[in-house]
């Protein structure tokens, strides 16, 4: 899914491209993580928080 | 052929393995674990998915989403007792070290008294890791003891109890860069040297990935570290220590491979995708074991008692 949404934290405008649902994308203003949380229609909010037990 | 895809993120690794997935034709769920419930009466829903693919973020999700899967039959990749090992820098130093493959040394205390006694007995520089951590955050690398005083204060006054857990590691003097291998099933596919003028050397912090030929003793030291956490797809950090070789520094269970595929070609998703079918079909030996929740503590307490049995010699790793 592409499109644009528009940054919860500082309203700059996405462009996203080929991207699905639960996938986080950074904003290019201001840096914030941000998760796809729906592609029809395509929207985006704060993503979670790095938890202490995160990683690989 | 069912496969569930157990996720917390939609990372690049997800996208690639749903590639995977989807070229190959499987019929797969996405299981976010922000969203998923186990009603421990009622194991028929989950039995329909002939593997599941482990690939959550947070440590203790996982662990336990596995435990409960692997209860009731449903093998998973990795499976719970990896999981449980490979999330525990302790219990993964304390499986090393009964395979005796070689590792930096350890020491373990539990006071922030008995820490720095171990501390000065190993010597400076030391670095004291959190049992259960990832991405190199909280590492300390403690040059003197007035670092070590002041660390270990810290810790003890601000962190959970695990950081009261004290894992001290030798500093291995590595020449700039580890190596992150993957290992699927009983080989090493691949390998990349993570390089950073920081002594961190995680891509997560910035290390910067070159291709690593992964030569017969590489290959062997990986292999040895998987099966000694029990097998499966893992991803072995290795150190080279300019006197005694390949040390492996940690095991990982749900790796992060997105500098590794672009920078060796290999197609390490298709790789777990195929490792998954193969555990879909109980292909591998390895594929379900008990739950780790039930064999624990004494599984751990075998392996201290092991450790005490047995006079570690450093230089027996060259």
């Amino acid at each position: 899914m592409s499109g644009s949404v528009n940054c919860p934290e500082c309203d700059a405008t996405l462009n996203l491209k080929d991207v699905v649902a639960g996938e986080i994308v950074q904003c290019p203003d201001c840096g914030v993580d941000l998760e796809v949380v729906s592609v029809e229609p395509l929207a985006v909010e704060l993503a979670p928080m790095e938890e202490e037990d995160w990683g690989e | 052929m069912k496969i569930g895809v157990l996720l917390s993120r939609v990372r690049v690794e997800e996208k690639w393995l749903f590639d995977a997935l989807d070229k190959r034709g499987v019929e797969y769920d996405r299981l976010d674990d922000r969203e998923i419930k186990f009603d421990i009466t009622q194991r028929e829903y989950w039995q329909q998915y002939d593997a599941v693919l482990e690939r959550s973020i947070s440590f203790a999700r996982g662990l336990y989403a596995t435990q409960i899967l692997n209860s009731w039959g449903v093998p998973t990749v990795n499976d719970s007792q990896v999981a449980a090992i490979c999330g525990d820098k302790l219990t993964t130093t304390l499986m090393l070290e009964k395979a005796r493959v070689p590792q930096p040394l350890v020491k373990v205390a539990f006071t922030p008294e008995a820490a720095l006694s171990a501390i000065e007995e190993m010597g400076y520089p030391v670095v004291l890791k959190p049992v259960v951590g990832s991405w190199g955050r909280l590492l300390s690398k403690i040059n003197d003891r007035e670092a070590a005083e002041a660390i270990l204060e810290h810790k003890e006054t601000l962190g959970s109890y695990q950081h009261s857990i004290f894992y001290i590691q030798e500093f291995i003097t590595k020449p700039g860069r580890d190596i992150r291998a993957f290992v699927v099933g009983n080989e090493t596919v691949c390998a990349i040297y993570r390089s950073s003028p920081h002594w961190i050397t995680n891509t997560a912090r910035g290390g910067q990935g070159m291709v690593c030929p992964v030569t017969p003793a590489l290959n062997a030291i990986c292999v040895a570290a998987a099966k000694a956490v029990g097998g499966g797809v893992l991803a072995i950090d290795v150190l080279e220590d300019p006197q005694r070789g390949y040390l492996v520094n940690e095991v990982n269970h749900t790796m992060e491979f997105h500098t590794t595929v672009p920078t060796t070609g290999v197609d390490i998703p298709g790789m777990i995708v195929d490792y998954t079918l193969k555990v879909a079909r109980k292909k591998v030996a390895e594929g379900y074991v008990m739950p780790m929740g039930l064999q624990h503590p004494a599984f751990l307490f075998n392996a201290m008692l092991d450790l005490q049995s047995t006079e570690i010699d450093p230089t027996e790793a060259a």
